[in-house]
Parts: structure tokens; sequence; C-alpha cells
């Protein structure tokens, strides 16, 4: 079994006396896809802030590829990278001006070739020179991509990655990062909106609702496991009545 | 503190300015304009006083100094603004980079703005007006050293105001020079102003450059005691700020406001 790339031990985030995330623990392992899955305001986006060392938790621990985040968070964030709808790039700078400031802050050796590989990958070589601020939201998200893998990490995280993608570009998108993932040993906690996106990119999935993980599977099995036959139906019941479907074992 | 971390910093305001013309002109523009304002007043001075007194050296050298101080200031600052701007943090501090790597990345920055500034203010001075900072003599690293440290700590008390308090408290930071002015004793000796004004002039470091400097065009040598105590101080408060930053730093960790930095997030 391999040491994963991920592991969060009773993180509890709270602001005064309410109740963000709360004691969950789960790991991420090389070449795994994990989705953190909930209805708004579960608590997932407050778990990746604290995985980015963002946002300090307010009790438990994380630790990336075996380093605790809180005491090492430089060494942690090294092998670390992300994407959110909600963090695109700089908009005055170029698409290769801002991969080669984040090349820099990665320290990544060859930069020129890096940058030149991801503006490849996500085809952006004839927007190198465009500033962030005038592409589409759509070129926006595949920059945001390029930067969030610039650095190979060892742990990806996405939070929403495909929002705002048109379907063909969204299938792109998947099948790259999953396929980097697998190629790389790497690990990917993904969040998104999409279950059909959730069935065909993720390994496993966790359900948070009001801060807890209340499932824990294979987004396959995990339906039928509870009486719903499809993801989405699950994801609505998890959002509405999360006693109802609350894992007990 | 990883060197290539604190370069990221510094390229990213490179390509900012090399990308806008609009960011390039205010490094000397203003400055220049100051200067030949000043100018023209001095000389005006100089014309009507008929006292024999030189009002160049004394109150053009003082706006130079002064305009220099704001610059080194408005370096830090207005790299800071950027990302405030661009609501850059979460993609910055997500990464390996730390604070001291961040702040020492703004500083490097006002290092490189605030000479394009110096410079175009000693030309126009010179070619305009016959003022030459040299005349100063060896004092002039000390007056230069000293205002350079206040700046930057007037800079990194601003961003942490800035960062604790919202983009909204932008507009409490540009007034922060011309507010300490009086205190500075920037045009006048310190002996003019009342004695309570006085306290807080001895807490600021400009005080001690400008009454030495005062000396100097008197044709005096002034005394090294007072320059020293004005380094030490400006050490001393750079020191306070960076603790004052630290602290915000780690106050907008702990509350969530550096994942979600924009002005509706900031109470």
């Amino acid at each position: 079994m391999t040491a994963p790339v991920l592991a969060i031990d009773a993180l509890c985030k709270s602001y005064g006396r309410t109740v963000a995330v709360d004691r969950i623990s789960f790991e991420v392992r090389a070449g795994e896809i994990v989705g953190l899955l909930g209805p708004n305001g579960a608590g997932k986006t407050t778990t990746i802030n604290m995985v980015l060392g963002v946002l300090a938790p307010t009790a438990g621990g994380i630790r990336i590829d075996g380093v605790d985040l809180r005491r090492e968070r430089s060494k942690a964030l090294t092998g670390t990278n992300f994407a959110a709808v909600y963090a695109p790039l700089p908009g005055n700078l170029t698409v290769a001006e801002n991969l080669g400031v984040f090349a820099r802050l990665y320290g990544i050796r060859d930069r020129e070739r890096r940058v030149g590989e991801v503006l490849q990958a996500f085809d952006l070589v004839r927007l190198r020179d465009t500033k962030c601020g005038v592409l589409s939201s759509g070129e926006q998200t595949r920059a945001a991509l390029a930067k969030a893998v610039l650095n190979k990490p060892r742990l990806l995280l996405l939070d929403e990655p495909t929002a705002s993608l048109d379907p063909s570009s969204a299938r792109d998108v998947r099948t790259r990062i999953r396929d980097g993932v697998r190629t790389t040993d790497a690990g990917a906690l993904w969040t998104s909106h999409n279950m059909l996106e959730v069935q065909e990119v993720c390994d496993r999935v966790l359900f948070l609702s009001r801060g807890r993980i209340l499932l824990d599977g294979d987004p396959r099995a995990l339906p039928a496991q509870h009486g719903r036959s499809t993801l989405e139906e699950l994801f609505i019941a998890v959002a509405r009545e999360p006693l109802s479907v609350e894992d007990r074992g | 503190m990883k060197l290539h971390r604190v370069a990221a910093i510094v390229m990213r305001q490179l390509y900012l300015l090399r990308g806008s013309p609009a960011r390039v002109l205010p490094l000397f523009a203003w400055v220049a304009v100051d200067v030949v304002l000043w100018g023209f007043i001095t000389r005006f001075l100089d014309r009507v006083s008929g006292a024999g007194f030189d009002f160049v050296p004394m109150l053009l050298g003082a706006v130079l100094l002064w305009d220099y101080l704001a610059r080194v200031m408005q370096g830090v600052t207005m790299a800071f603004f950027e990302d405030v701007w661009t609501r850059n943090f979460l993609n910055f501090f997500a990464t390996p980079l730390t604070i001291a790597e961040y702040v020492s990345g703004l500083v490097a920055t006002s290092i490189m703005t605030s000479v394009v500034g110096l410079l175009v203010m000693v030309l126009v001075a010179r070619a305009a007006f016959g003022l030459s900072l040299l005349a100063y003599g060896p004092p002039l690293a000390g007056f230069l050293a000293v205002l350079f440290v206040f700046g930057i700590t007037l800079g990194v008390l601003g961003t942490a105001i800035v960062l604790r308090l919202g983009p909204a408290a932008e507009w409490l930071i540009w007034p922060i020079p011309a507010l300490l002015s009086p205190f500075a004793g920037v045009f006048y000796p310190l002996s003019t102003l009342p004695s309570w004004m006085r306290a807080v002039s001895r807490a600021l470091p400009p005080s001690y450059v400008f009454e030495a400097l005062r000396e100097i065009a008197a044709g005096r040598m002034p005394a090294p005691q007072g320059l020293l105590a004005g380094g030490g101080l400006a050490v001393a408060e750079l020191a306070l700020a960076a603790w004052v930053f630290a602290r915000v730093y780690r106050h907008a960790v702990r509350t969530g406001l550096l994942a979600r930095y924009s002005a509706e997030t900031v109470s």
C-alpha cells in the first residue's frame, strides 16, 4: 500500500460558535482522484483552503506527502497546486508572464521549457501573450489549470475546475488531469456539482454536509448502497435530509 | 528565505511596468512636477528675502528628500495594491511563498521604483535650479538611508492596515506622508513647533534628517548623534511594523480573510 499524498486527521474549523468543518479525517492516495461533494456551505472550500495553507485550522492535522503543513508550510506546498473558479490568474499579466511568475514561486528550474509544455497541453500557445483579463472564462480556466500543473504537483486541488468550460473542453481537461494523476502517481482532490463528471473522474467520493463526512465510497456504487438510482439523487438526498443517508458503518 | 520566490514578486511588478505606461509615468512625473514647483518657489524666496540666505538647499533639498521618502512608501504600497486589486492573495499564498519573502519582494520593488524617482528629481533639481545633493556631503548617505528605512516602515504599516481593514482602507494610506510632514519638520526647525508636537517629532526618524539638513544649509556640520538616533529609531520602527504586519497576516489566515479577500468580505 502506497503512502497517502494527503492525510487529514480530525480537521476542524470554527468561526466563533459556527462550525464549518467538524473533525473530518480522510486520505488521498497516490494515483487517486477523490471527489469532495456536498451542498453549498458544506465545508468543501473551507477544507481546500486549509489544505492550501491560506486558512488555519482550529484543530487537527494536515500532512502533504508526509510533510506536516503547519510545521513545514513551504516544503509541503512545493508539491501542491490548485485551480478554482474563484481564483483566476491576475488579469493584468499575460498568460506566459503569469506562468513565469508562478514557475519562479515553485522554484521550477527550466522555466521556459516547462511553461511551453503547459501552454501546449492546455491549448494556450496562441494566447501566451494575451493578458489574462481579456480571455474568455473558458480560456481563463484553462490558464488556471495550466498554472495548477506547472510544478507537476504531488497533490492537486481542483475546486469546480470545469465549471466554465464547454463540454468538449471539459472532457479534454478531465482526460488530461485523470491521465496526469495516474501517470505521475499524484493525488487529486476534486470538487464539482456535476455528478456525471464525478462518476467519470473520481475513484472515490466523500459527501460532506454541515462540515462532516457523511459518506465515503465508490461514486458508481454509492447510490445503490443508499437506495438511490443516481449519484445526483444521492447528492440531493444528502443536501436535503443528511440524517437519512448518513453512513452508520 | 528563497531568492527565487522574492524574484517572482519583483518580476510580477516588472511585467506590470513593462506592459503599462500608465504605471511607469507616475514613477517620475509627479516628483518632477514637485521639484519644478518648489524650485520656482525657492527662487522667488531667494529674490524677495534679500537676506543673503540660500533657500535652495534648505527648501528644495527638503522637498526632494521628503518626496523620496513618499516614493519609497508608495513603492511598497503600490506593489501590494496590485495584488489587492487583482485579488491575487489566494494564488500567491497557496504557493510555498512565505510572508517574509512576499514583503521582501515588495521592498525590492520599492527600491527599484524609488531609485527611478530619486534620479529624476536629482537631475531636474540640478539642471533647472543648480541644486546638487552632493553638496550635503557624507551625511547625505545617512539621510537617504534613514528616509529609506522609514519609507519602508510606512509602506509595511500601510499594507498591514489595508490587509486588516480591506481595500476600502486604501484612502487611509495615501495621506500618511502629508499627515506626518508637519511633525517631521520638513520645512522648518522643530523649535518652531509647540512642545506636544515636538514630542511626536522626536519619534519620527525624518525629523532628525531635516534638522541635520538645515544645519548643513546654514554652513554647520551636524552632530552625528542626531542622525544616529534617527537611524536607530527607523530600524526599531521597521521591526515594529514588521511585527504588526505578521500579526495582521496571522489574523487573516486564522479568520479566512486571506482566502476570500475582497471589499465585500472584510468587516
